[in-house]
């Protein structure tokens, strides 16, 4: 019996092998996740809800239009869309009661307190040749809109911003600032702003 | 000076790469974990337009993806430059998305269906007359959850 030594394996292309097979990885799969706004359409009407649609009373509602233009109309007066944040915000908190704006119902959140629920809806009507870019910038500020009353909510309320609180009491602050934009049956806006 | 001069002539040592393969292997592995396959081929340009108050998409197992543009260059002869839908691999009509749509749903679980979230990734240019026809689409097969796909503007 010769007791030879086998010699060791030569492991200096296994580093290649490694690399070769990290740029396959790299080159076939995608990073970073998804993000967007999200969205919750309604479903088709029938005819019986048609009618309810049409009680909601008219200082309750603010509808933003965007001509096929780009130009963005809010209630009845164009607006730039850096403004449109501020004007949506007065609209769904109404801080003087103004007539003119949504009134308020005082809702009792289960586990948590009754409190004044703005009942504002934002309408949002596009028109076939408004360009995506800008639905979705108008878009953003209303969410950015919401997002802001719901922090100041928080912050009046726990003393924290929304994005800190516990899921439960973040449930109690979407119940008290609910995000109401109905995005509306499609319809042809006049390019005429007058 | 001749306190560590003694010899020269010493050879260094050659690095040892052993550890070098180990090192890669972590790197693969890192990709492996935090990155997922790419389903579909793109066949539509789509440059996301931007939003700052854009949310993670939760479950992404749960979502399918309906991508709206023009055509990538080497199909701008064959399906000119109009914007077009694109469902899985090839371009479909809007009529398609009812089909679409349920046979998504047919691949997710009796619970999971509610759940259900359509992505929509359109170009940034693209006029809304398609998006709200897609739109009004997945209203009438109550896909109702809906995400506009959108990216955080780069500062």
């Amino acid at each position: 019996m010769s007791k030879k030594k086998t010699p060791g394996l030569n492991t200096s292309s296994t580093a290649d092998i490694a690399f070769l097979l990290l740029c396959y990885f790299l080159m076939t799969t995608t990073m970073g996740s998804q993000t967007g706004l999200a969205r919750r359409l309604p479903p088709i009407p029938d005819s019986k809800q048609q009618v309810e649609d049409q009680k909601i009373n008219r200082r309750n509602i603010i509808v933003v239009r965007i001509n096929s233009a780009d130009r963005v109309l809010a209630g009845s007066e164009g607006i730039e869309i850096a403004f449109l944040k501020d004007k949506v915000k007065e609209f769904l908190d109404n801080p003087n009661n103004d007539p003119n704006l949504p009134e308020k119902e005082v809702k009792e959140i289960e586990g948590f307190k009754a409190v004044p629920v703005s009942k504002g809806v934002i309408s949002l009507q596009n028109d076939r040749g408004t360009s995506y870019s800008t639905y979705i910038a108008v878009q953003n500020e209303l969410v950015k809109a919401v997002n802001e009353l719901r922090d100041e909510f928080s912050m009046a309320n726990f003393g924290k911003k929304y994005a800190r609180l516990s899921e439960e009491e973040q449930g109690w602050v979407k119940k008290a600032v609910p995000q109401n934009i109905s995005e509306a049956e499609p319809k042809d806006v006049n390019a005429s702003t007058r | 000076m001749s306190m560590f001069g003694g010899n020269n002539k010493k050879e260094v040592p050659g690095i040892s790469s052993g550890s070098l393969s180990d090192i890669v292997f972590m790197l693969l592995f890192f990709f492996m974990v935090t990155t997922q396959m790419r389903e579909t081929e793109n066949k539509v340009q789509v440059k996301l337009p931007e939003a700052s108050e854009v949310t993670k998409l939760e479950r992404k197992d749960l979502s399918s993806y309906i991508n709206i543009g023009t055509p990538i260059r080497s199909l701008q002869a064959q399906y000119g430059t109009d914007a077009r839908i694109q469902l899985n691999d090839s371009f479909k009509t809007k009529e398609d998305i009812r089909d679409f749509v349920a046979s998504e749903r047919e691949a997710m679980n009796e619970g999971d269906r509610p759940l259900m979230t359509v992505c929509i990734r359109a170009d940034q240019d693209v006029r809304m007359g398609i998006i709200t026809d897609v739109k009004q689409e997945l209203r009438r097969c109550s896909a109702l959850k809906i995400m506009y796909s959108a990216r955080r503007p780069s500062e």
